[in-house]
């Protein structure tokens, strides 16, 4: 099976500029020398802490963000520095979903018309035929048809997230990229959403870039996991080497502080140290030293270390 | 009032009004106790009343148009006196807050701010609530910071909010609300905006303090992974009322009501799925929505 998205050395730093003349004073080494696979069906995820890079990977991905340098390619075709008319099939191929459905959803259009928007803008059906498919989607994310009517505030954070969805799917992506899409819902709902992802996933062999702080979440949803740290990944592998096996340090601290649901697994040594998450901010001239990946088994790699 | 309980509220009603003729009830008729040094959790999920009822403990809603309908809030001050918190003037909270109660909520931006230095808005408190001179309070300040390990407190002192980091900043916040040593630690969602490393060192920071100067905590969140590494004790709050209360064992491991149990299997459980080949959803447990 060949990959649907293939993502090679991917670089994004952002200058850091200041007075009148713009000098760069700065760069933030936001995504450094990544490499992924994603394949047909397969949820990757993507997991890290605030300022990782995870969604800096994303909008590099939908070319939201400008890439330094690298290539992502899309069932085989590069797409970064190809003119946009010929992206309008990846893009419509790509889908996102955002974490915040508030800010997502224009407030002043009814949930109809923005299910609808996208399919007319990419002329995906006869106009005519619209009405018909939005009913089908609202229905499809296990909302009522006359939900379609109403504007977005008279919906909770859950509902708005099954609009998001329902929008993108009117597009059939192949890849749907859920940025902390169930990040601002409450886990009786979250638990909900993720099920309907799944769902949406083997009926219609859906691939999805799963963007994620919450490991355990993770440990649900993914195929495979790449851990990012700093811009990099410093491991990646199939779900269950990942989570049975942690190799980088990171990783293992990471696992480590996320708490246990069950009052008997508490830790009792508890460390009372401040470390604080370092920035990826850099001087202009800084060269960026990469250790190389080992290769632990056939499906999992983890990142050299400097020895301490 | 019992000789171990700080805190004993009694069947609290509170209300806000949206217009002349509706009233929503935030709060319907809640009771619970908090003994010396130990750890309630509130926990519910958005809209369950958890913040309000916890809030009206420092009297705050009023100041966002709620009403205290019923109910008796008796707290144990410092100096042992008993009061009614429902039945006090508004300035006499004035000297509570702050003092005897303190609260760090979700967001240190919140409560820090950006104009003046950590260390100036520490010792602001110690200055109001003990009537130190601003050196002696500065020095209480630095212990104080030092105590909440911040790293290196003597340049943070001089630092502003927006030079620290989330996980700093909320240590800051933490400082100011310990530093008169109040009897009870409101903790309102004192960790969800922070990453999971830096959650569990204030998770632990919060249990380590909460020994080396006795205080009581209640702490609120919608996180049962929390729950179970922090609290002694759990009330489960949906729609204004309490639906099970019980010790954090028996919660976790003997729930009652259908909405607890709910609760619990939404959570994922890190190490759950090591044994499963495939990705698998969650079990939905369907519980009455009131």
């Amino acid at each position: 099976m060949k990959p649907l998205i293939e993502v090679k050395n991917l670089v994004t730093r952002f200058d850091l500029k200041a007075g009148l003349f713009g000098r760069v004073y700065g760069r933030v080494h936001a995504v450094e020398n990544v490499s992924f696979d994603i394949y047909p069906g397969e949820t990757l995820a993507l997991v890290g802490e605030s300022g990782c890079g995870k969604s800096t990977i994303a909008r590099s991905i939908m070319h939201l963000d400008k890439t330094s340098s690298g290539s992502i390619k899309f069932n085989g075709k590069e797409t970064l520095g190809v003119s946009s008319r010929n992206l309008r099939t990846f893009q419509r191929n790509v889908q996102m979903v955002f974490q915040d459905p508030f800010s997502s959803l224009n407030p002043r259009m009814t949930v109809g018309k923005a299910i609808a928007d996208p399919m007319i803008v990419n002329k995906i059906i006869p106009k005519d035929a619209i009405p018909q498919r939005v009913q089908e989607l609202l229905e499809r994310v296990d909302m009522e048809k006359d939900h379609m009517n109403r504007y977005p505030h008279a919906f909770s954070g859950g509902q708005r997230q099954r609009i998001c969805i329902a929008r993108v799917l009117g597009l059939d992506p192949k890849l749907i990229i859920a940025d902390e899409a169930v990040a601002s819902l409450d886990v009786t709902i979250q638990a909900k959403v993720i099920n309907l992802l799944m769902d949406l996933q083997a009926e219609l062999g859906i691939s999805l870039l799963f963007i994620s702080h919450d490991v355990a979440v993770v440990e649900r949803i993914a195929h495979r996991v790449a851990v990012m740290y700093l811009g990099e990944i410093v491991e990646i592998g199939d779900r269950q080497s990942i989570f049975r096996n942690p190799r980088h340090s990171y990783t293992k601290k990471l696992f480590g502080s996320v708490p246990v649901p069950d009052p008997r697994l508490r830790k009792k040594d508890s460390m009372l140290i401040a470390d604080e998450i370092p920035s990826a901010m850099r001087a202009p001239n800084f060269i960026p030293i990469q250790l190389p990946m080992q290769q632990v088994s056939d499906t999992h790699f983890v990142r050299e270390e400097t020895p301490v | 009032m019992d000789k171990n309980k700080i805190v004993e509220v009694e069947n609290l009603h509170v209300s806000f009004s949206l217009s002349d003729n509706v009233t929503v009830d935030a709060v319907k008729g809640v009771s619970f106790h908090i003994d010396q040094g130990e750890t309630l959790a509130l926990v519910g999920e958005s809209g369950s009343g958890k913040s309000v009822t916890a809030m009206t403990i420092m009297r705050l809603p009023e100041h966002d148009g709620a009403r205290i309908n019923e109910g008796a809030i008796h707290l144990r001050l410092r100096s042992g006196e008993i009061v009614d918190i429902v039945k006090l003037p508004i300035s006499r909270m004035n000297d509570i807050r702050g003092a005897d109660v303190s609260i760090v909520f979700q967001d240190p931006m919140a409560s820090l701010n950006p104009v003046f230095t950590v260390g100036h808005q520490i010792a602001e408190a110690i200055i109001i609530h003990q009537g130190k001179s601003p050196k002696q309070a500065e020095e209480i300040a630095f212990n104080t910071l030092q105590l909440v390990r911040v790293p290196d407190a003597e340049r943070r002192m001089k630092q502003y909010p927006h030079q620290l980091s989330g996980g700093m900043r909320q240590r800051v916040v933490i400082a100011m609300a310990l530093s008169c040593r109040p009897v009870l630690l409101i903790a309102d969602e004192p960790s969800t905006a922070l990453d999971v490393t830096i959650q569990a060192q204030i998770l632990n920071l919060i249990r380590a303090l909460q020994k080396e100067i006795v205080m009581s905590v209640l702490f609120i969140t919608h996180d049962m992974g929390v729950v179970a590494e922090i609290a002694d004790r759990v009330c489960v709050m949906q729609k204004g009322r309490f639906v099970e209360t019980g010790s954090v064992y028996d919660i976790f491991e003997n729930p009652q009501h259908p909405y607890t149990r709910a609760l619990i299997s939404a959570v994922p459980k890190l190490g759950s799925m090591t044994d499963k080949d495939k990705p698998e959803k969650f079990p939905i447990l369907e519980f009455e929505e009131d």
